[in-house]
């Protein structure tokens, strides 16, 4: 069984149907691509796989329980972490603040822990301090603890915001469109990120993604959707010949 | 280093705001021993105490929940009106003190519930409802407590929202609460050492609830409330957990301004009430429990100060609101504050940085 099995996954918004018998198998620790052209889909594949929307077909399947329609509280829970296509970071919170955070349910006391200080809040206070230290020093930016979110550059952003997702010990992690805004040199650097991520917490990961060179040169599966339905599926290599995709999704003009 | 650097900041919150409360108690309690606190001056202590506690707590709401509430007098109300209930009648057989501890719990609980009542429908939904319904909630509650007659006979609690002769009361029985007149005959008790501890204990409970784990996630909320939810944050829960603490808050704070007078009427806890405290919390920065502080102090006091210019009083208070949204918000001036809070620190970055370590060990 894989980590992430989803069976016939669809859903309609009124007449519209935005995502049509999505079928997709997702192994521990494999790198899984999901592209199309704008409007194809992924994102709203996105938020059902992380309880946002509630799909009106098809099941999803996590780590051997069945998640469909379950909320966002309960998915991440469950151990699915995702970073969005517009950074959201909690702007006005420190750097170490917004990873911390994203440890909620993971290292966990009570209100009144905190608020009468006992010596569990401490400990736990001083465990996150250094997990969140530690995840930041991963990414490079452990200097930047101290600042606030929306002081750090574009790149370092992404980054923080995968680090806040990691902080919740997801066991799979969905990246939307990670490279979107950045420059070759920013692409090139967050692929090895991507790829160091995998290999260190040994996670799986699902993205989105625009860029064909990010994703061919990092995805060992990809699907292709276009107008909600899944058009291809295979390895890099099977996906760039299909003539329906080079027809559908690069086009006659793309420099590929 | 970062890490110290953080401590040493949240450090400086706590610091000041003690400071601020403890400098103010300290210059009063002076002023009282050269005997040059005025009567009047006397009788506002106590209304200063509970509207720094309105502000910080307000402040809970709108500055770090980020929710906008207009109808934080309704809370304070219910509190005042039930402590001073239960201090007028059930607390009266009993010695002053425990009476009194247990008019505030009773006060704070009462505006708890209120919270909860008002809280768990309108926190559900996200979008400016909050403010249509406080504000709804305020007015509804003043006008019920304004036209409601309590009286008590040999046969219990009488209840009427006509008239004192609608209780059907017997002969004997004695009218606890006079509709718009209000409770009256109220034990006054005004101790603003008192008051100091009260707000004391709220600076503790909020700047610690905020530096913790709930905290952050109320934050969080306020700053994206589309992340919070995917990192696995119960957005309900923590709305209602900062939507509520406030409220208790709120329901010490009337209490306590209720005891201070002889009388005590709905009226007073009215639409202007509510908007006055989301001044304070507005003018002394939003999330800034200082200036929440210091906020509450100058308006409170300000407009007893101009009395004496009587029909000019309002345009000063006006330019002084209008001087200080400039300084808290103005580009310009928000730099030279930052310029001169660098050169302050630079100058005393050594010995600031030990009283931190002091505060934390």
């Amino acid at each position: 069984m894989a980590l992430l099995e989803v069976k016939n996954l669809g859903i309609s918004f009124g007449g519209l149907q935005a995502v049509q018998g999505l079928n997709m198998s997702i192994e521990s620790g494999h790198l899984y691509g999901l592209i199309g052209p704008n409007g194809a889909g992924k994102t709203t594949a996105f938020n059902m796989l992380t309880g946002m929307y509630t799909p009106t077909e098809g099941i999803i399947t996590f780590d051997g329980v069945n998640i469909t329609g379950k909320g966002p509280e309960y998915i991440s829970k469950a151990g699915i972490a995702r970073t969005f296509q517009n950074i959201r970071l909690f702007n006005a919170m420190s750097v170490l603040d917004n990873v911390k955070v994203g440890m909620h349910n993971r290292v966990t006391y009570s209100m009144l822990d905190g608020v009468l200080r006992t010596k569990k809040y401490r400990n736990k206070e001083a465990e996150m301090n250094e997990k969140a230290q530690r995840l930041l020093d991963v990414f490079g930016i452990g200097d930047k603890a101290d600042y606030a979110a929306s002081q750090l550059p574009y790149g370092q952003q992404r980054k923080l915001e995968i680090c806040r997702a990691l902080a919740s010990d997801p066991k799979l992690l969905l990246l939307d469109e990670p490279a979107a805004g950045m420059n070759p040199n920013e692409t090139q650097e967050l692929m090895e990120t991507v790829r160091k991520v995998r290999d260190d917490f040994g996670i799986a990961i699902l993205l989105i993604e625009h860029d064909m060179k990010f994703v061919m040169g990092i995805c060992e599966e990809i699907t292709v959707l276009e107008y909600g339905k899944t058009i291809a599926h295979g390895d890099p290599q099977t996906v760039s010949n299909d003539p329906e995709v080079i027809a559908a999704y690069l086009g006659g003009d793309d420099e590929d | 280093m970062a890490k110290q650097k953080k401590i040493s900041k949240a450090a400086r919150t706590y610091l000041t705001s003690f400071i601020l409360v403890g400098g103010f108690w300290g210059a009063i309690e002076a002023v009282k021993l050269s005997g040059g606190l005025s009567s009047k001056a006397a009788g506002l202590l106590i209304p200063v105490c509970a509207y720094i506690m309105m502000a910080i707590s307000l402040n809970l709401v709108v500055g770090f929940l980020g929710e906008l509430s207009l109808g934080h007098a309704a809370f304070m109300s219910a509190g005042a009106f039930a402590g001073v209930f239960f201090y007028n009648t059930a607390g009266a057989g009993m010695p002053e003190g425990a009476a009194i501890v247990l008019a505030f719990l009773i006060g704070g609980l009462a505006a708890g519930i209120f919270g909860v009542i008002v809280g768990v429908p309108v926190l559900r939904l996200s979008g400016d409802y909050l403010a249509i319904v406080t504000l709804a909630f305020g007015e509804i509650l003043k006008n019920v407590l304004n036209s409601l007659y309590i009286g008590a006979d040999s046969a219990g609690l009488h209840f009427s929202l006509k008239d004192q002769f609608s209780l059907n009361m017997e002969p004997t029985g004695k009218v606890l609460m006079k509709g718009a007149m209000g409770i009256t005959g109220i034990r006054k008790f005004s101790v603003f050492s008192v008051g100091i501890l009260l707000i004391a204990l709220t600076l503790l409970f909020v700047l610690n609830l905020m530096n913790s784990r709930a905290g952050r996630a109320i934050t969080a909320i306020r700053d994206d409330d589309i992340a919070a939810r995917s990192i696995g944050i119960n957005l309900t829960k923590y709305k209602l957990m900062a939507f509520v603490s406030s409220a208790v808050i709120a329901g010490f704070a009337g209490v306590l301004y209720a005891l201070n007078f002889a009388s005590l009427v709905a009226k007073k806890f009215d639409y202007n009430l509510s908007i006055n405290i989301l001044v304070m919390v507005v003018l002394g920065g939003m999330g800034s429990i200082p200036g929440a502080i210091i906020a509450a102090v100058v308006l409170t006091v300000l407009p007893e100060l101009l009395r004496g210019f009587s029909q000019y009083r309002m345009f000063i208070y006006s330019i002084v609101l209008i001087i200080m949204m400039l300084f808290n918000r103005a580009p310009a001036f928000v730099m030279w504050r930052q310029r001169m809070a660098l050169k302050f620190r630079s100058g005393k970055a050594g010995s600031e940085k030990e009283d931190a370590g002091k505060k934390k060990g």
